[in-house]
């Protein structure tokens, strides 16, 4: 737990105990995410991109900072504003951006869309487009993981709106009795849509209490301060990896899960359709200040772990890999009308028992592939 | 012969899949301790221990969502409703997330989950109890939807189900599972017709395909289309028909999701005249879909209109009279026989 400021935070201990590559990492990946999304912005303005689209700067530091706490086969499961999420787990900006450009290179096809970035290769188990609906399918990989015996943990990440929602409420009581090994994250914006959290949610200055009700661990952390947000998810993911259950009949170890509380802001709107007559220019500017990237930029330049040339190679990287994401999902065929029904079905007749003998409707391309 | 009832044909079907598969797990209320609800589960929990038979809280949101995410994770869950009246909570998980996972992950994640309970009236439980789901899902592309009739049914199409890398709805019935049991109503018809699975207990390859209908009984005259617990009212009807010289073909889709139109349409291609028989509310029914399908390949062939006959547009009502002249029974049957073939 942490209330120390963002300045204070990124000055203390914590960064000397990782190696100067990972912090350059962690460093570019926030970068990327934030260069990447001012293209994502600029593509729907001009209608490349359609549908619902969630922008994810200000955030950055939640996602990079939990997934570098992890190891590479950990699932991971969030909501649908997962551009983020899916480019800290290693997803290609290029199939990202593809993705929302509705082309077969994207990582789902075309399918799913900025909703629904799905990377199995990186164990990225979905963005979700129904507000807490995968809290209950994060606790399905965890219970998962601890079914077959092995050493990992799943982080179920949420937006503070999934908090009011029942899936967000069973999904907890479940992990609590089989003692799994899951950390829930509430990427605490302090916005579910236009509705501020103290409005939509109760006791919602004490969200400790929610774990409490669960007998389940729970941690704060700064979301906008990426070596607070790792720390936090290194300390918790220790704890709770590879957690095991007597109730399931397995030898009761591990720490179980833990409700982090990551907080955060978020400098666009909720979607890119948001005018944001909810909160105040003032509030979100105060908000920039404790930005996630120029306070690690300063922590790096003060502690002399890398150069104010070295720091702006690493943003040019950035933006060029966000321009030749563009250009990827610009470039790219459209989603061929072929691929319509495929993926409906894995097996569109159920087990090939019977050979030549299927019925007509079965054939059809409107049952499957 | 080997005479199993059908909550023992379910049992059976799970138990030798679980033998066969280390990633089949058993999740539900009351499954394991308790030895189920309804004792479909019984004695399970002694054999495959509590990391396979999972006795969850009454939470149909959380543990229908678990058996998505761990499907997703690569195992194969059945998750029991008690009843599928109860599944309604957890709608955005069985039928928004299960059925929707591979076309959305670009064919990244499948979920090979089945979810399986009672469905349809029981015995005066009140409408909220009363659910006949089979019309509100089988819409849904992505998911499989299974109706089984008889215990042979039974164990036939769940171990498909189970085996299955799609989502299967397996749709059983509280007033079927003793069906098979000595002093049942259907004993007599039970023991003569080939309801029952395979005599040799071990025969874990015994599976019936989806989208394979079944000829429950032939006939010339008129063919009466019925999928789960119906199928016992058509069967009766076309006892009581026989005897003023109408030969009833009775066929049992078994699956709605795929549904066999073909079979079907070759029955109404000889008899000319079908009734279809459906125990959830007219309209938008499946039995409505199948009229439809009727319709659009065989219009040419049929002497009169498809007549329908479904559970009654009203909520259930508890009143036991009324609850059974709601459903698509007997009488309801024959007099549709009746008037479709015109004998009325």
């Amino acid at each position: 737990m942490t209330s120390a400021t963002t300045e204070d935070k990124v000055k203390t201990t914590a960064s000397h105990s990782l190696p100067k590559e990972k912090l350059v990492d962690m460093l570019y990946q926030m970068m990327l995410i934030r260069r990447f999304e001012e293209r994502t912005m600029q593509a729907y303005q001009q209608a490349h991109i359609g549908g619902f689209c969630h922008i994810y700067i200000g955030q950055e530091a939640t996602a990079v900072g939990a997934v570098a706490a992890l190891v590479d086969d950990d699932p991971i499961i969030t909501a649908y504003r997962d551009h983020g999420h899916a480019l800290a787990r290693g997803m290609h900006p290029n199939y990202c951006m593809a993705e929302m450009y509705g082309k077969i290179t994207g990582c789902a096809k075309g399918k799913g869309g900025s909703m629904h970035m799905f990377d199995k290769a990186h164990h990225m188990y979905g963005g979700h487009a129904i507000v807490g609906g995968q809290c209950p399918l994060g606790v399905g990989l965890a219970f998962a993981t601890q079914y077959e015996k092995k050493n990992n943990v799943t982080v179920c990440f949420f937006g503070d709106g999934a908090i009011n929602q029942g899936a967000f409420h069973e999904a907890f009581n479940l992990a609590a009795i089989w003692n799994l090994p899951i950390l829930f994250v509430v990427e605490n914006n302090g916005y579910s849509m236009g509705t501020a959290i103290s409005r939509g949610t109760a006791a919602a200055n004490d969200l400790g209490a929610k774990a409490k009700a669960y007998g389940m661990r729970y941690a704060e952390c700064d979301g906008m301060d990426v070596l607070d947000t790792y720390n936090t998810f290194k300390r918790e993911g220790d704890l709770s990896r590879g957690s095991t259950s007597s109730a399931l009949g397995l030898e009761q170890a591990g720490g179980g899960p833990c409700f982090i509380n990551c907080k955060t802001y978020r400098y666009q709107g909720h979607s890119m359709s948001d005018p944001q007559k909810y909160r105040s220019k003032d509030e979100v500017n105060e908000k920039k200040e404790k930005d996630c990237i120029s306070s690690m930029v300063s922590h790096m330049i003060e502690n002399k772990l890398a150069t104010q040339d070295q720091i702006d190679e690493l943003d040019k990287k950035a933006k060029q890999v966000s321009r030749d994401a563009i250009k990827y999902a610009e470039r790219s065929p459209d989603l061929p009308k072929s691929e319509m029904f495929t993926d409906v079905y894995s097996q569109p007749y159920g087990p090939p028992y019977i050979k030549g003998a299927l019925p007509k409707m079965l054939t059809d391309n409107n049952s499957g592939e | 012969m080997q005479t199993i009832q059908y909550r023992e044909a379910i049992r059976e079907a799970m138990e030798e899949e679980m033998r066969l598969d280390d990633r089949v797990f058993l999740m539900g209320e009351e499954v394991a301790q308790y030895n189920g609800a309804y004792k479909i589960s019984q004695g399970m929990l002694e054999e495959f221990g509590p990391r396979r038979i999972v006795d969850s809280p009454i939470s149909e949101t959380g543990f229908s969502g678990l058996g998505v995410g761990a499907a997703m994770y690569g195992l194969r869950p059945i998750i029991e409703f008690m009843s599928w009246s109860f599944c309604l909570v957890a709608a955005d998980q069985i039928i928004n997330n299960a059925p929707k996972m591979l076309y959305m992950s670009g064919g990244q994640f499948g979920c090979p989950a089945v979810f399986r309970g009672n469905n349809g009236a029981g015995g005066q439980l009140g409408s909220t109890h009363s659910w006949c789901v089979e019309s509100m899902f089988a819409s849904v592309p992505g998911l499989k939807l299974a109706i089984p009739s008889t215990p042979r049914d039974a164990k036939g199409l769940l171990k498909t189900a189970i085996r299955d890398e799609d989502p299967v709805f397996n749709l059983e019935s509280e007033r079927m599972l003793g069906l098979g049991a000595r002093g049942d109503k259907d004993f007599s018809r039970y023991i003569k017709d080939t309801w029952a699975p395979p005599t040799n207990k071990q025969d874990d390859d015994f599976t019936i395909p989806f989208g394979v209908a079944d000829i429950k009984k032939p006939g010339k005259d008129v063919t009466i289309v019925a999928a789960g617990r119906p199928v016992h009212f058509a069967l009766d009807a076309a006892e009581e028909l026989e005897k003023e010289g109408i030969d009833c073909e009775v066929i049992d889709p078994r699956t709605y999701r795929p549904l066999d139109i073909d079979t079907i349409v070759k029955s109404v291609r000889k008899t000319n005249y079908c009734v279809v028989v459906d125990q959830s509310w007219p309209f938008a029914s499946v039995g409505s879909e199948i009229a439809a399908q009727i319709y659009e390949n065989a219009m040419d062939d049929l002497d009169n209109k498809v007549i329908r006959v479904n559970n009654d547009d009203i909520p259930a009502p508890y009143n036991r009279t009324l609850e059974q002249e709601m459903l698509p029974n007997t009488k309801k049957i024959i007099d549709a026989v009746r008037a479709v073939t015109y004998n009325a």
